[in-house]
């Protein structure tokens, strides 16, 4: 690993067959883990914004805590990929998109009561209304590629 | 039923951000996908930004779908009864406008902003990266706007 964790930008983005796998096994994890917790509930969301429980913010703050713990011992004791390859971490760019953006997300979650991973979690666990919910996402995607050009950055 | 407490959940969670580093290689978050089937679904767009090869990023795709079936795995199989995750009001054309109208936010907004409560929440922060904490500052006052002052006007607070 680098001095720095942190990259500006990472090389371009490539898909094995190996990884694919690993990822798809981290995914069942991950998903099971958001049913388990209850994070893809409108009710739990719902709970959130109106300040009735502290169970979404326990979640996201020990996630972030786990997480930040994690990097860091991963840059202690300098590991790498299992593939041999340096860690590295993309450098998330500040703009007004950072502001406008996050705040439509929110809109989107708070009436939805998910955000992105939970959508395809709120599917596979029989919400199966919540395919209308993904793909207006696909198509609010394709719009922001749209309109792109003309937003203010 | 009752959720498996905070602090068992959130380490789970957070766990992903070092898994996905060490096991793939890859920067913990999803929202990217949205982009990926965009573009997988509009093959000879003119739009530039979803004119480029999805398939390079198909991990993504495998990530969300390792979501699905897990979601599915502890719902409807390793469950004592399925816990419904939407309220029966949902299941109405105001229910179903309601979801699109959100779900249009949630692809067009996580975009703009460059990633979601998995990239710049738990990712972003974990990495403790200034923009991600302001992205999820901003992810609640748009949760809060939502919440307190469009959705009473609808369902009567």
């Amino acid at each position: 690993m680098q001095k720095e964790l942190t990259a500006v930008t990472l090389p371009e983005e490539t898909s094995s067959a190996a990884v694919n796998i690993r990822v798809l096994i981290m995914g069942i994890f991950f998903g099971f883990v958001l049913v388990k917790g209850q994070v893809v509930s409108w009710y739990q969301i719902q709970a959130m914004f109106r300040f009735e429980s502290f169970h979404m913010y326990g979640v996201i703050g020990s996630a972030v805590v786990v997480g930040a713990i994690s990097l860091i011992i991963l840059r202690r004791l300098n590991i790498s990929t299992i593939d041999g390859r340096a860690l590295m971490i993309k450098q998330k760019k500040l703009d007004k998109g950072t502001v406008i953006g996050g705040i439509i997300f929110g809109l989107g979650w708070a009436v939805t009561g998910a955000c992105p991973a939970p959508i395809y979690a709120q599917i596979g666990s029989g919400t199966w209304l919540a395919v209308v919910t993904l793909l207006a996402a696909f198509a609010g995607a394709y719009i922001y590629g749209y309109l792109r050009p003309r937003l203010p950055t | 039923m009752k959720p498996w407490p905070w602090w068992v959940v959130g380490p789970l969670l957070g766990l992903m951000v070092p898994m996905l580093l060490v096991f793939a290689g890859k920067n913990f978050g999803i929202s990217g996908s949205f982009r990926d089937f965009a573009a997988m679904c509009a093959p000879r767009t003119k739009i530039s930004y979803l004119n480029y090869d999805w398939r390079k990023n198909a991990w993504k795709m495998f990530l969300a779908g390792g979501v699905v079936i897990g979601a599915f795995i502890g719902n409807q199989i390793l469950s004592y009864e399925p816990v419904p995750f939407l309220p029966e009001m949902y299941y109405s054309v105001g229910g179903v406008i309601a979801l699109a109208i959100g779900g249009l936010l949630i692809g067009f907004g996580t975009r703009y902003a460059g990633g979601c409560t998995s990239g710049h929440s738990i990712m972003g922060m974990s990495s403790l990266q200034a923009t991600s904490l302001i992205a999820t500052i901003c992810f609640f006052i748009g949760g809060l706007i939502m919440t307190w002052i469009i959705m009473p006007l609808f369902i009567g607070g």
